[in-house]
């Protein structure tokens, strides 16, 4: 089931300049660390930390004679990363080595996968904040091994290499250059960490490198179909930093085509601190990476059957649980795509709209209290969803107390607030705190009376047309049952007693 | 009785059988061949002390009546080898001819020699190779060339060189140092060194023999196998040495046949494919195409059926072998940068690219360094092409022709192993082009991945051993082996190294 696409063209992002209006292309190579025990290609462990150099094996310090032997885990899990972006998998594939000398890469080359990858073209769809969709193709994902660490800190004239990620499986995943606008590349990063995680392929966390992107960017006059010589800012660490690279390189570019001068491919470096990018080497410094195929290896191989029972083990992805819930629950695109972004909160959310007892709620009411409620206390409090002190069970019941008019929405908030400190059962607290709705007609027309004694003269300026002050009075009576008395019966009896009702 | 160091490996096994030595006694006869010999340069690094340490485990092993556990059931037991230094071994340094890994201490030891010591066998030492086992004539060794044991009719002072680049293991099973020694075949580097020193040399196919822990020099051709002085004792060996190994992603999955059991079955109705194209137009020395000829008769005397075939694409393979194998080295040998072991050169002050630049240039000897630069080249942007990728081309098309003959009904193929004999020292490392010459018979036999045996069949007029070449299907080692033990009865070759006679 496909989440429904707008083909409308996103707002554009335009930057305007001496000469005209620019458009900016983007594509995005994003480096993702494969979730696996052991490393690419040796049986060393691929968990992130340890001691400087404590997770290396022979194979991975290059010592001669060593050879790489295929981790299929980390197959499976290129296959499955596949398999969530839709895309071709390619049955028989190449590694090849990437050869240049780096202190880091200890064999003098990284091993990849250059002109066979294992896995093809695919899709990736982004959701807009303004609840629209844009399609973004993916080139190809290829396997490959991380490098080491090179620390120049540690020491006034030496350097320090540490091993421990050399050799740990990377799956480059490269778009299509189909994004316009710095808002789209940051779409598409969220999107794409949010399938990754929901496969469970690579953790996404981009503050330890396990995602990492490289930019191309390249500008062109609106209108153009033109692509214009494109620069790749290297290794840039952050969703924001990503799309800051994008706004301050495109500005460079249009300024220096509107200076009549072109613009140079090479590849750059953000700089976050300064808000620019600087030179990193240009085309005539270029690396010939003389890739040729690892005569070390095989070609990677592997049948349908070897493919479909990945695609067995697939978890419902974040478009198909977004369309479902649009189509269950009635929620707008723009909620669904917010609930669907992590899995967890996705899972929550329908604890609280579907009700343990197969009850379901209404799903409006179920996600406005998960997205601005229950997400707004967890990011104050720099709570994860697992963490959250209010079960789904819990905001179920409350949201069944409102319900049925146990509860008014006033009291409810209260209800919650109560629910944060202490992770008690709604019900208890109203029961324990005698929150109850009044709903008691007497108890509610002997507080309006009161009200309206005390205050003869505002009682005459209602009767007199002026019935904004009716809300006034609402207020008062709410306040006299402590926000206990259910303010649609306040509400009617009081136009009653005003006269206001079928006069 | 026979000199221990005269035995063959079968002789010697069942010498220690019978009780008649012992692997104490075996070992100790070789070590001190070895000492004995130390002008001929063959062993680099010498295990006495393990050697006789392992000879004891053996001895101990017998005299109890215990068997080794492994695949083999100590088929060597107590066998003294000799291993060429590209084999790294646990515990001793592991050089492979080059000062960049000169003070290079392995902790861990390759899968074919840990192979060895399941079966029984006794290290020695460590056999002089030609660096980085690129080099035909040993000469490139940083440690200075083993000599042949050699010397032509009436030229006792002239010193000849003993082939490459498994020359070191050649000279030492040659000249009596050790029963047999281990040697790796890139394009010739067993066969060819074996023809020039009179013994037996086999290059199994392909993936026969694990790679893990040999220092790679052209991995996509790069292959282990035995040197003896018997037909049988390269069986006994290479049934030892051979096995599939899950760390070696093309060690193939296949049995390992016992060689030796079935090596006595003769070659009746046996066909014997003759490729006319190893009669090159520049004319083959008629020397050699006359041992050829008698090769032809002794096969056909024994039982077997001479075709001619033709194997068209044989005038490239060296061509195609001299872009495809410093390709990969060009590669392979990129992790030799003074980071982590081996030679580092560094002055302070230094940046990264000067202690690469320092510790390469001092590390590599000329011929290395001349094949990193034509492999860098042939694989660079532009150049890939028409190099790397044709060449790839080429090699297919070589493997296509082999195939065909075989389909065609040959069992084995008989080729002269190399186009002349030994030659002297210093008479042919100034030009590379004459010296890659040497492989011209054995290159297309490893482009193609099948198993090359070279059985020495006669001296030539100047009294150096020569030997022909019997190649099979992919492993049909057996029918290889079968077919040069046919050769080696009919042709007796029993001449001994005249250094040894001195």
């Amino acid at each position: 089931m496909d989440a429904p696409m707008d083909d409308t063209p996103a707002p554009a992002y335009v930057i305007r300049g001496d000469t005209g209006d620019w458009e900016v292309v983007i594509g995005l190579e994003v480096h993702a660390q494969v979730v696996s025990q052991a490393k690419l290609f040796s049986g060393a462990s691929a968990t992130f930390g340890g001691a400087p150099n404590s997770h290396v094996s022979l194979v991975d310090a290059a010592m001669p004679g060593m050879l790489p032997v295929i981790n299929r885990v980390c197959v499976e899990q290129a296959v499955r990363t596949g398999l969530g972006l839709r895309a071709h998998i390619n049955h028989r594939s190449v590694f090849a080595r990437k050869n240049y000398f780096y202190a880091d890469l200890p064999q003098g080359y990284q091993i990849s996968q250059y002109e066979l990858p294992v896995v093809g073209e695919g899709t990736v769809i982004l959701d807009m904040p303004d609840g629209s969709s844009r399609a973004v193709g993916i080139e190809r994902l290829h396997m490959e091994q991380d490098a080491g660490k090179s620390m120049h800190d540690q020491h006034p004239t030496k350097s320090f290499i540490d091993l421990n990620r050399a050799g740990v499986a990377l799956m480059e995943i490269v778009s299509k250059p189909d994004m316009r606008s710095p808002e789209e590349a940051g779409a598409y990063l969220r999107k794409l960490r949010s399938i990754l995680r929901y496969l469970g392929t690579c953790d996404g966390n981009m503050e330890e490198g396990s995602m990492r992107a490289d930019v191309n960017v390249s500008v062109r006059p609106v209108g153009s179909t033109e692509l214009r010589t494109r620069c790749e800012v290297k290794n840039v660490n952050s969703v924001r930093f990503v799309m800051q690279a994008i706004e301050v390189e495109a500005a460079r570019h249009v300024e220096i085509w509107e200076a009549g001068r072109e613009v140079t491919q090479e590849t750059r470096l953000f700089d976050p601190g300064r808000g620019e990018t600087r030179s990193m080497r240009g085309k005539e410094e270029a690396h010939d990476y003389r890739y040729f195929p690892d005569p070390d290896l095989l070609p990677l191989e592997f049948d349908d059957a070897f493919v479909e029972g990945i695609r067995a083990t697939l978890p419902e992805l974040p478009d198909d649980k977004k369309a479902r819930f649009i189509q269950d629950f009635g929620l707008t695109p723009y909620d669904a795509s917010v609930l669907v972004v992590d899995r967890r909160e996705a899972d929550f959310f329908e604890a609280v709209a579907q009700g343990s007892d197969g009850r379901r709620r209404d799903g409006k009411t179920a996600a406005n209290w998960v997205i601005s409620t229950l997400f707004g206390t967890l990011n104050k409090r720099g709570l994860g969803i697992d963490e959250s002190p209010v079960s789904a069970e819990n905001l179920g019941k409350l949201i069944d107390l409102i319900a049925d008019d146990t509860i008014s929405g006033r009291i409810a908030k209260d209800v919650y607030e109560i629910m944060v400190e202490t992770g008690e059962a709604p019900d208890r607290i109203v029961e324990e705190r005698g929150l109850k709705q009044v709903t008691d007609t007497g108890a509610i027309e002997a507080a309006i009376d009161a009200v309206m004694a005390a205050n003869p003269d505002k009682v005459e300026q209602v009767r007199g047309g002026k019935e904004k002050l009716l809300g006034w009075f609402v207020g008062q009576v709410m306040k006299q049952t402590q926000g206990k008395a259910n303010p649609g019966m306040v509400n009617e009896l009081l136009r009653k007693k005003m006269g206001l009702l079928d006069a | 009785m026979t000199k221990l160091t005269d035995l063959t490996i079968a002789e010697a096994r069942a010498a220690l059988e019978a009780g008649d030595t012992t692997a104490v006694a075996l070992t100790e006869a070789h070590l001190a061949a070895v000492d004995a010999h130390e002008d001929l340069n063959a062993i680099i690094t010498k295990t006495g002390e393990r050697a006789l340490e392992m000879a004891r485990a053996s001895d101990d092993r017998r005299k109890a009546g215990r068997r080794k556990a492994g695949r083999t059931r100590g088929a060597l037991d107590g066998i003294p080898l000799a291993i060429k230094d590209l084999f790294c071994t646990e515990g001793v340094r592991t050089t492979a001819g080059s000062n960049i890994l000169a003070p290079f201490v392995p902790p861990y030891e390759s899968t074919v020699s840990a192979n060895l010591w399941d079966a029984g066998a006794v290290m020695l030492g460590k056999a002089n190779m030609d660096e980085f086992a690129m080099g035909s004539s040993n000469e490139t060794s940083a440690f200075g060339g083993a000599v042949n044991p050699w010397t032509r009719a009436g030229d006792p002072e002239t010193r000849l060189v003993p082939g490459g680049s498994s020359g070191g293991s050649a000279a030492a099973v040659a000249a009596r140092l050790a029963l047999g020694a281990t040697g790796t075949d890139t394009g010739g580097s067993i066969r060819q060194p074996a023809s020039f020193c009179g013994i037996v040399g086999l290059k199994p196919t392909y993936g026969r023999c694990s790679r893990w822990g040999i220092v790679a020099f052209a991995s996509s051709l790069d292959q282990a196998g035995p040197m003896t002085r018997t037909v049988t004792d390269a069986a006994l060996m290479l049934g030892a040495m051979a096995g599939h190994d899950p760390k070696d992603s093309t060690s193939a999955p296949v049995p390992v046949p016992d060689f030796a059991a079935t090596v006595e079955q003769g070659i009746a109705g046996l066909t014997v494919g003759i490729p006319r194209e190893y009669r090159p137009e520049e004319g083959l020395s008629p020397e050699i195409d006359a041992m050829w000829t008698r090769g032809m008769e002794m096969l056909r005397d024994a039982g077997a059926r001479i075709v001619d075939i033709s194997l068209p694409h044989t005038k490239v393979a060296l061509a195609t072998y001299y872009i495809i194998a410093p390709a990969e080295a060009s590669s392979n040998l990129a992790r030799y940068d003074g980071v982590r072991y081996g030679l580092r050169v560094v002055d302070e002050g230094d940046s990264l690219h000067d202690m690469y630049r320092k510790t390469r240039a001092a590390g590599f000897g000329t011929e290395v360094k001349r094949r990193i630069l034509i492999g860098t080249y042939a694989l660079s942007a532009g150049y890939y092409d028409a190099y790397y990728l044709k060449a790839q081309k080429v090699r297919s098309l070589i493997a296509r022709d082999f195939r065909a003959a075989f389909d065609d009904g040959v069992d084995v193929i008989l080729t002269p192993t190399t186009p002349s004999a030994a030659f002297p020292l210093g008479q042919e490392v100034t030009d590379p082009v004459t010296m890659y010459l040497n492989d011209v018979f054995t290159v297309p036999t490893s482009l193609a991945g099948l198993p090359g045996l070279s059985v020495p069949v006669a001296l030539t007029g100047e009294g150096l051993p020569q030997g022909l070449q019997l190649i099979g299907r992919p492993f049909d080692e057996d029918t290889v082996l079968r077919a040069g033990r046919a050769l080696e009865k009919a042709a007796a070759f029993t001449a001994k190294p005249t250094l040894l006679e001195g």
